[in-house]
């Protein structure tokens, strides 16, 4: 019955989120600014994770094919795919949901706990338009470049991983990711992105903004947030899985 | 002029306001009184729609608030000002952007003319040179005082004030009262506050209720207050020894 409760309330709050702004030009000042606050400043973290991940996925792949009939190339092969489709937007969308959404509810969650709400709702401003619109459409613009930027750095990581170790030489790391390569997993990738950055956004502004009580339950609002947004993610990984590839 | 006629209000089957009515005028502060939840806040905050009542009317000069559509409503607030009892201000903004907030938000004025708006509230409320610092770099009293200005920045024809004394000590409190008097009488305001500070309701309670388990028990001026003999009324104004001894003392008399 709280699912459900929770599903109907979210559904009422996205009607409402999806309100016309107020004005304009605050809105667009809104989103640049919510650019920054959630999409450039996860740049370094995107970027370390994926340049790991990257170096990881080439190792661990090189070390597990060791048959010589198995040519050298085939490493960045199964390194850019495993890139492509599955860690740049799942694993990264999974740590922007962790860093972005705790930070959205816990900022949400500390104005209603404080009253600000209320303050943009006696003036007639719809409150949750105002704080979850812009946040929204700054993520849903910018994940998608991380994820971009993720693939590219991860894939770097592979190449330096396999160059540094010898394991697998450069010219084969490069004939490897250039290998029978499908376009339409970047696309696949991309559309998971804006999914994803959708979902984060949404449902961490949707338990900031029915946070009720004090710090503690701005804690629990933010640990809520973070958890529902990954299994969602999860979830949508499978269902968009199935939908784009099958 | 606000008129309440008979406004219930109930949370999960308890009666949090059971049939209050009464009528605040213009240019006079109105007081709410009573005990920590007696629902004074639930009807501070139903008069400004942050609660839907379950019954009853709201008349802000004769229009009424429940009656009203989304849009009515959207213009009505604009008329509205609010401070709330922790400030509420936005602690991502510095002082001037939140006084100016409500300028940027609802009319077409040049930034120079926000500007000019925003300071001449700030003025009027006796704070200069603080515009560029955030609320958490001022005190409490001067918090309250830039919620003040940020209430009064769209010319409000109505000002509702939730505990504006807590947490500030007595003498800050008095120039908060005298504060939101001044300006409830310069600018011919309908001006209702919340309070349990009994400084606040002898210093400028012209119009006070006295609200007891969700329901109205009294009303009269500071004048009548302290010769009330309704006895809820007497327990919450000589709950305090300091008040409990001049009353023994006659000093009220």
């Amino acid at each position: 019955m709280r699912v459900l409760f929770h599903f109907g309330r979210y559904a009422i709050f996205l009607k409402r989120v999806f309100g016309k702004p107020q004005k304009h030009k605050i809105f667009l000042n809104q989103i640049i600014r919510e650019m920054d606050a959630l999409g450039l400043s996860s740049v370094g973290i995107v970027a370390i994770i994926s340049f790991f991940m990257g170096a990881v996925i080439t190792l661990q792949t090189a070390y597990n094919v060791e048959m010589p009939l198995i040519p050298r190339y085939t490493i960045g092969l199964a390194a850019r795919d495993s890139i492509l489709l599955e860690f740049s937007s799942t694993i990264v969308s999974l740590i922007l949901a962790g860093k972005v959404g705790s930070h959205i509810a816990s900022e949400i969650g500390t104005m209603r706990v404080t009253e600000q709400i209320d303050v943009l709702d006696i003036m007639g401003i719809n409150s949750a338009s105002f704080l979850v619109l812009p946040k929204v459409v700054a993520l849903v613009v910018l994940n998608p470049f991380l994820v971009l930027m993720s693939m590219g750095i991860g894939i770097f990581g592979g190449w330096m991983a396999g160059s540094v170790t010898g394991e697998v030489p450069s010219a084969e790391f490069i004939y490897g990711i250039q290998y029978a390569f499908i376009p339409f997993y970047v696309t696949y990738s991309l559309i998971k992105a804006v999914v994803f950055a959708f979902l984060i956004t949404t449902i961490s502004g949707y338990w900031g903004y029915y946070t009720t009580g004090g710090s503690l339950e701005v804690g629990r609002s933010s640990t809520k947030a973070v958890v529902v947004s990954s299994v969602q993610i999860l979830l949508f990984n499978l269902i968009l899985t199935q939908l784009l590839l099958a | 002029m606000i008129e309440v006629v008979n406004i219930n209000k109930s949370f999960d089957g308890n009666d949090v306001l059971k049939d209050i009515s009464a009528i605040f005028k213009k240019g006079n502060t109105n007081l709410i009184i009573g005990q920590s939840g007696s629902g004074k806040t639930v009807f501070l905050k139903s008069l400004v729609g942050l609660h839907e009542v379950d019954s009853g009317e709201i008349l802000y000069d004769g229009r009424n608030f429940n009656r009203m559509s989304r849009k009515e409503k959207k213009l009505i607030r604009q008329e509205i000002g609010m401070l709330f009892q922790g400030s509420a201000l936005f602690d991502s903004l510095t002082v001037e952007e939140n006084v100016r907030f409500p300028l940027d938000m609802f009319t077409e004025m040049s930034l120079r003319d926000r500007r000019d708006r925003a300071n001449f509230c700030l003025k009027r409320v006796n704070l200069e040179n603080v515009n560029h610092l955030y609320p958490s770099e001022i005190s409490g009293g001067m918090q309250k005082r830039v919620a003040i200005a940020r209430a009064i920045a769209l010319n409000p024809k109505y000002l509702f004030c939730d505990e504006p004394n807590s947490g500030l000590d007595p003498r800050t409190s008095i120039v908060i009262d005298e504060l939101i008097q001044e300006i409830t009488k310069e600018y011919n305001i309908t001006t209702i506050i919340n309070t349990h500070d009994m400084n606040s309701v002898l210093g400028i309670g012209e119009h006070i209720i006295f609200i007891y388990q969700g329901e109205k028990y009294w009303e009269g001026s500071n004048k009548e207050i302290l010769k009330s003999t309704n006895k809820e009324l007497n327990d919450f104004i000589f709950a305090s020894k300091f008040f409990k001894k001049i009353k023994e003392d006659g000093g009220f008399v």
